[in-house]
């Protein structure tokens, strides 16, 4: 089959590699239909998460249709035929952090957990498509894709919704909704999203219906906060203001109630000097990952309040400002998204049209043009938002 | 040479003690044991993989067994690697699974094959210990060992790094993977 | 009147000071009792903490008799006897109704320095900086105590002054970090610092109904005082593998929730990244984390790690790849201890919270600046010096 492999550092290539085949009872093979490019592509790309290899595929969001599924997949839960799309974790099901719904922490999807509890103290679930550290699973930008515990993550779509309506479901829209709920936003919220692309985005929305006052979108690409603002949400170009007066004006001197990071590592954000000072040290490999965003967001949030992170963390971060975080009460919630726990009711909401999940769509590509995708979601040309491609 | 180790797994203590008493599923967890065959309710036979092709094997004593707490044993005097081991089960505190504590000892100085063995477990002996008790997990939350398209080796996989591509396998790499 | 004050860096003095009159109508003047020196003192000794001027009276854990009380005080008669919690809360804002009574804004006439630090100013405390508030402290005769139906609260018959001394300052800062974590029964516990605040948050999460709690030091006599007087296990860090103990402990989980009560490590600097004029005006050394990023390390998935200890500044080499991946919440806060201090005298009075064995060494305020240096070189075993300013 063709799919889109790792070719070393800055660089992937559609390759030919062999179709996958069921490997244990509860897989399932999906022929994929639609499949996108992930912000967190880049950071595998840019060689930013280590435990890549040349010839891994890529791709953790992705939907098509069941092909063949293992003997022991529940044929009451999942059947050949059916139309699927499927969550970037992959999660067993059976397991404490499972049974908290907590999915994204299972404790054995990932045959590598050795390494990243190395890294982080316990290991973390496997997910499709990005890096060996977690699991060495193939990805879905590609024709097919084999699914583990296919009994547990699919969620099947049984009305006519088309492939652009349902395939976020699989990471961006359950992971910026998930950054809103972690604010346990209150009507009289004031809610700031740091990164108006497209998790950012759908952080937004999700805030609105969710409840929020007033959802702010802070980024410094003006079609993004075009995009944003057409959307109901308040643009602030981080270019243009200082971020934090901003904000206070926006939300009567308190700083807004609860702020969310959707940028996460390689932000482009912030004051210069400190900039430079993480790019060197990101470059000398000494902190891995550069939080300005996050910063800027613990300084401005109300004493008190609710930092969520979904953007993308991997390593350490320097200059992290704990006096604040410590000393304002603030709290800090976060989590690679725990897709499985989000799918139905989200899928609910874009029934109901609640959420539009196709706004955010700007390319449409085929899987052969996959490298010219990434060039322009990186270099953020032809006002690329998010790239849908079609295997 | 002396490890612990421990893990959760979320079953009920008297089936993660009646998995682990029946000896012979304990091949099905740990990377290095080939097979154990049971001769009598106390007394069993151990066969493990060693290096350059080579197989160990040595009888063992089920030294005590406390029914859904504990299980001790030790191998006998003629072991080539003498070695003796406890797990002990405990319910956790949520009530909902089992903690299972493993500690062996093992005389790598006094048996011939003693520092073969020390190589064979790796830089990292602990590390060996650790991934076998996830496995046990994963036999008896999910019923078998994940595997991944870069790691696809099951229980066979000693060694983390380096992995083959995260691309499916070839024809011949699943036979391989799923024969053995 | 005699007071104990700060009269530079790394200086105390004993010095005669006017007496303290009624300035607001909430005011009420307290006789001191007992008033005890705190590990965060240590941090304005050394000069971490800016805004200190030569003559500030020190100290904010304190108890003794109201000996005056303002025209608007409704609570407090004169000869009551009572212990004042250490930060200043009006009663009436939105963080005091919230119940964040340290963030309170207006218990701080001095916001500006913080808010340049922190991205938004928190509330007052006695003999803590003018930073924070410029209040003068409890090192002395008498002491002005504002807000006072707030802050001062009548201690039961039969809890003895050195037991009610406490409630002032190191158990509502532990209970603060073991009820902000959300302790449930049947969680792991472990604490960093056997120190009185850490000794407090350990208490307060058994009495919260934690399933076991783990306290971590190096110092034999304050291990010896967690097991003896609060009945937790202890760990000597300099003896064992802390994260690999923890592990065995918890059946490979880690602990459910993580209590950090050690803080910057004053006595520690670390090597000076200073990034402005404000900040560098103040002197502010790196933070040192190693306690929180033990206990990030440490903490099981989804896990809460709380933060007591005090930080100023910022942390380098912070793993929030860890936080992000690991799926942990993080908090952090200085005490709210108005809402936790009437249950914790109801605990006092039934015995079931002991706190006298903290106050190893006391003295009069003359020995004041002895009782600093033995406090802060730990000599003589001593946890806790308490001064008794009515000899």
């Amino acid at each position: 089959m063709r799919a889109n492999c790792w070719a070393g550092r800055n660089e992937v290539e559609v390759r030919e590699v062999p179709d996958p085949a069921i490997l244990s009872g509860r897989d399932a093979i999906v022929g994929i239909t639609s499949t996108a490019i992930c912000g967190s592509d880049l950071h595998l790309v840019d060689g930013y998460v280590p435990t890549m290899q040349d010839g891994d595929v890529m791709g953790h969001e992705f939907m098509g249709e069941v092909l063949e599924v293992g003997p022991d997949v529940d044929p009451t839960r999942l059947r050949v035929g059916d139309r699927v799309v499927v969550p970037f974790p992959i999660a067993c099901g059976a397991c404490a952090a499972c049974a908290a719904q907590l999915y994204s922490c299972c404790e054995n999807s990932n045959p590598n957990a050795g390494i990243a509890e190395k890294m982080f103290g316990h290991p973390v679930a496997g997910l499709f498509g990005y890096s060996h550290l977690t699991g060495g699973f193939a990805g879905g930008q590609a024709q097919y894709a084999r699914v583990p515990f296919a009994d547990v993550g699919p969620l099947r779509i049984e009305s006519d919704l088309t492939d652009e309506q349902v395939l976020f479901l699989s990471d961006i829209l359950p992971t910026g909704y998930m950054g809103a709920e972690m604010c346990d936003i209150r009507p009289s919220d004031v809610v700031a999203v740091w990164g108006a692309g497209p998790v950012g985005q759908f952080a937004m929305d999700s805030a609105r219906v969710l409840g929020a006052a007033a959802v702010i979108a802070i980024d410094k690409e003006p079609y993004r906060l075009r995009m944003a603002e057409e959307a109901g949400h308040i643009p602030v170009n981080f270019e243009e203001v200082d971020v934090r007066s901003r904000l206070l004006e926006l939300s009567g001197g308190r700083g807004p109630d609860k702020c969310i990071d959707a940028v996460g590592m390689e932000a482009t954000h912030g004051s210069a000097h400190l900039h430079a000072f993480d790019r060197v040290k990101q470059a000398v490999r000494s902190e891995t990952d550069r939080p300005h965003a996050l910063r800027q967001a613990i300084m401005s949030c109300r004493s008190g309040g609710i930092v969520s992170v979904v953007g993308v963390y991997g390593g350490f971060v320097d200059k992290f400002p704990a006096g604040a975080w410590m000393n304002r009460s603030v709290t800090l919630r976060t989590g690679q998204c725990h897709v499985q726990r989000y799918m139905t009711p989200l899928l609910e909401r874009i029934e109901r049209g609640e959420l539009d999940p196709t706004r955010v769509i700007t390319h449409r590509l085929t899987l052969e043009e996959a490298p010219r995708g990434y060039d322009i979601f990186k270099n953020k040309q032809a006002d690329c938002e998010k790239v849908v491609l079609r295997p | 040479m002396e490890l612990t180790a421990t893990t959760t797994v979320r079953r009920p203590v008297a089936e993660v003690y009646a998995f682990w008493r029946l000896l012979e599923n304990l091949p099905s967890f740990m990377a290095h044991l080939d097979e154990v065959r049971t001769t009598d309710e106390k007394s069993s036979t151990w066969t493990a993989s060693a290096p350059f092709d080579h197989t160990v094997v040595w009888e063992a004593l089920i030294t005590e067994d406390l029914v859904e707490e504990r299980i001790a044993w030790r191998s006998t005097e003629q072991a080539d690697v003498p070695n003796e081991g406890t797990v002990s089960f405990l319910p956790s505190p949520d009530g909902a699974g089992t903690e299972v504590h493993v500690h062996l000892v093992f005389d790598i100085e006094a048996g011939k094959l003693g520092r073969a063995v020390a190589k064979y477990f790796g830089e990292d002996p602990r590390q060996q210990l650790d991934d076998d008790l996830r496995r046990l997990k994963q036999v008896l939350e999910t019923g078998e060992v994940v595997r991944s398209d870069g790691a696809p080796w099951g229980k066979r996989a000693r060694k983390e790094f380096p992995q083959r591509p995260a691309q499916p396998l070839t024809v011949e790499e699943r036979r391989e993977v799923l024969g053995a | 009147m005699k007071a104990v004050t700060w009269r530079g860096v790394n200086e105390i003095g004993v010095e005669d000071v006017p007496e303290p009159t009624i300035l607001n109508s909430h005011d009420i003047i307290v006789e001191v009792g007992l008033s005890a020196t705190c590990g965060s003192d240590l941090h304005l000794m050394g000069g971490y903490i800016p805004a200190m001027r030569a003559g500030d009276v020190l100290g904010h854990e304190f108890m003794g008799r109201v000996a005056e009380v303002g025209p608007a005080v409704t609570k407090h008669r004169v000869g009551d006897r009572v212990v004042v919690v250490s930060f200043v809360g009006c009663g009436k804002c939105w963080y005091c109704r919230e119940g964040l009574w340290s963030l309170c804004d207006n218990g701080n006439p001095n916001p500006g320095l913080t808010e340049a630090l922190w991205g938004q100013g928190i509330g007052g405390c006695y003999g803590y900086s003018h930073a924070l508030g410029g209040w003068a402290g409890s090192h002395a005769r008498y002491i002005r105590v504002p807000y006072a139906d707030n802050g001062a609260f009548t201690i039961p018959e039969g809890v003895s002054d050195e037991r009610a001394l406490f409630a002032s300052d190191a158990a509502p800062t532990g209970w603060t970090g073991a009820h902000q974590a959300e302790v449930r029964p049947g969680d792991v516990v472990a604490v960093w610092g056997a120190g009185g605040v850490g000794q407090m948050a350990a208490r307060a999460a058994m009495v919260m109904g934690a399933e076991r709690v783990v306290v971590i030091d190096r110092f034999d006599n304050r291990l010896q005082q967690v097991r003896t007087h609060i009945g937790a296990e202890t760990l000597d860090y300099e003896e064992v593998n802390v994260p690999a103990e923890l592990r065995e402990l918890t059946g490979g989980r880690g602990p459910d929730v993580c209590i950090e009560a050690v803080g910057m490590e004053a006595h520690h600097p670390g090597p000076q990244y200073l990034y402005d004029q404000v900040k560098q005006q103040m002197r502010l050394q790196t933070d040192r984390p190693t306690a929180v990023r033990e206990a990030i390390y440490a903490c099981r998935k989804g896990g809460r790690v709380f933060t007591l200890g005090v930080f100023a500044g910022v942390v380098d080499r912070f793993p929030l790849g860890a936080v992000m991946n690991k799926a942990l919440t993080l908090r952090g806060a200085q005490q709210h201890g108005h809402r936790y201090i009437p249950e914790i005298l109801d605990l006092m009075s039934r015995d079931e919270v002991r706190t006298e064995h903290l106050a190893t060494h006391v003295m009069a305020l003359d020995d004041g600046p002895e009782g600093y240096r033995m406090f802060k070189e730990k000599e003589d075993g001593c946890v806790r010096a308490v001064f008794r300013p009515g000899g």
